[in-house]
């Protein structure tokens, strides 16, 4: 049988993200998965020339719409380390309130989205009705629905009295009780477990290889995750990193569900030993010298370089994205595999284009 | 195989988890980063904002006295609020609002003489 060349986004229905795949198939399976980068380049990075040190960080939580907080949240760590500051405390809490508020909002977005990929609109409507109650959370609390905007460099701007850490409590248990619901159909149900078990099956060893991070790799059975560094208020929490074994999308699926109870229940750990305090410190002085910042995004590991000169405007701002770690993990899981299988196991990597191209 | 249909009879039972906007529309959060006005009377042009802003969107020029904002430019993201020294900048609660035509908002100033 001669082999075909077919062209799967940037545009493609299944799939928001523009993403770009060149798919070799043979009848109907795939022979080849090529990836193609560049269509949604906006040159983000380049715009540390122009913007100074702190306007930047409104600029990076504009790479991703989905981990804006956490974009913003590794950069001013990163610019915090380079100059010495140290953030208060409450700060570091709320860092971690907020940032794993948008950790079940976007694992909720995707948990949706992977239901549409295999055709569960039902399952789709349902997740994203949830995820609802996390963005008015968020606009209540920040004044914004996804891009909140809550990091300076030194600390936060908005802070969460009691009674609007009660609400977000109560709210969250809302949250709990609705996803808990659906648990048995995302985990158990014919339909789901049919599209997903044994596909796009990956090794601990393959994943280590590839250099893999985040749900998928701790999908593979490898106990990794940046925020056992301890940044923000992380080491003053109880917490451990999920971990399935199996590789296949039906892990991948279990860790992001699982993953929301552990938001969960930092955010409840959180809550309760926030202490009181300031929220920022003052800059001063420009910064000088190279720093690399890590944290865990839903989807993995985010990665900064920041080089200064002295200067308001900095020399180099560099990202490495996790869809960027984790697309290398398509061209081995696709070949093989039927062409009706390629968005469930493309959605499984949680790609986020926007924020790979920057 | 059945696993959502106690869901879907929920679904069916409970009111619509979607407003019929515009007909219904909910009030805005008490928080919201929404339009952002400045009171020409208390404004002196010092163009603090201008400098903060990370979209560039404010023009301000002490010659003419002007304070020129590019609504469709700005981010409304708060910095210029939070860092006006007056408080001649506010942002109020809603959205802006869907508009035909694109124009910048340009606010005359008085230009203010040392000795005031």
């Amino acid at each position: 049988m001669a082999q075909t060349i077919i062209p799967f986004g940037p545009q493609h229905p299944v799939l928001p993200e523009p993403l770009h795949l060149k798919l070799t198939v043979e009848d109907e399976v795939i022979a080849e998965a090529v990836p193609a980068f560049g269509y949604v380049h906006r040159g983000l990075e380049r715009l540390v020339r122009i913007r100074d040190f702190q306007q930047m960080v409104l600029v990076v939580e504009r790479i991703c719409g989905i981990c804006s907080i956490i974009h913003g949240m590794c950069y001013c760590q990163g610019m915090e380390e380079l100059m010495g500051l140290d953030v208060p405390p409450r700060a570091r809490f709320l860092r971690v309130i907020w940032s794993e508020l948008h950790r079940i909002q976007s694992h909720l977005l995707w948990l949706g989205l992977f239901a549409d990929s295999f055709g569960f609109e039902s399952l789709f409507m349902e997740f994203w009705k949830i995820r609802e109650k996390i963005l008015d959370t968020h606009e209540a609390t920040t004044g914004n629905r996804i891009i909140v905007s809550v990091n300076v460099i030194g600390g936060v701007r908005k802070d969460l009295d009691s009674a609007q850490r009660q609400a977000m409590l109560d709210m969250l248990g809302e949250v709990e009780e609705a996803v808990r619901r659906l648990e048995d159909t995302v985990l158990s149900d014919y339909t789901v477990c049919k599209r997903t078990v044994g596909k796009g099956v990956l090794t601990a060893q393959q994943a280590k290889d590839l250099g893999l991070v985040g749900p998928v790799l701790r999908a593979c059975g490898v106990a990794r995750d940046t925020r056992l560094l301890g940044y923000a208020a992380f080491n003053e929490l109880d917490f451990e990193p999920l971990v399935e074994e199996g590789g296949d999308c039906h892990a991948r699926c279990k860790v992001r569900f699982r993953e929301i109870f552990q938001s969960i229940d930092l955010i409840r750990q959180a809550s309760s030993r926030i202490p009181e305090g300031e929220l920022a410190v003052k800059v001063r002085g420009k910064p000088d010298g190279e720093v690399v910042s890590r944290v865990e995004q839903p989807r993995g590991e985010v990665f900064y370089y920041l080089k200064a000169n002295g200067t308001k405007n900095l020399d180099r701002l560099r990202v490495r994205t996790p869809t960027f770690a984790n697309i290398p993990a398509l061209i081995v899981m696709l070949p093989g595999m039927a062409l009706s299988d390629v968005p469930v196991v493309l959605l499984s990597i949680d790609p986020c284009v926007s924020c790979t191209e920057r | 195989m059945l696993t959502m249909t106690p869901n879907i009879l929920r679904n069916l039972v409970n009111p619509a988890a979607t407003r019929r906007y515009p007909k219904t529309v909910r009030p805005p959060f008490e928080n919201n980063r929404g339009v952002l006005t400045n009171d020409m009377a208390i404004c002196t042009l010092c163009g603090t904002c201008a400098v903060k802003c990370p979209s560039q969107c404010i023009q301000v020029d002490k010659k003419t006295a002007t304070w020129c904002y590019d609504p469709f430019a700005c981010v409304l993201c708060g910095v210029c609020v939070e860092h006006c020294p007056t408080g001649s900048l506010r942002q109020g609660r809603e959205y802006p609002r869907p508009v035909l035509v694109k124009a910048p908002v340009v606010l005359q100033g008085s230009i203010k003489k040392k000795s005031d």
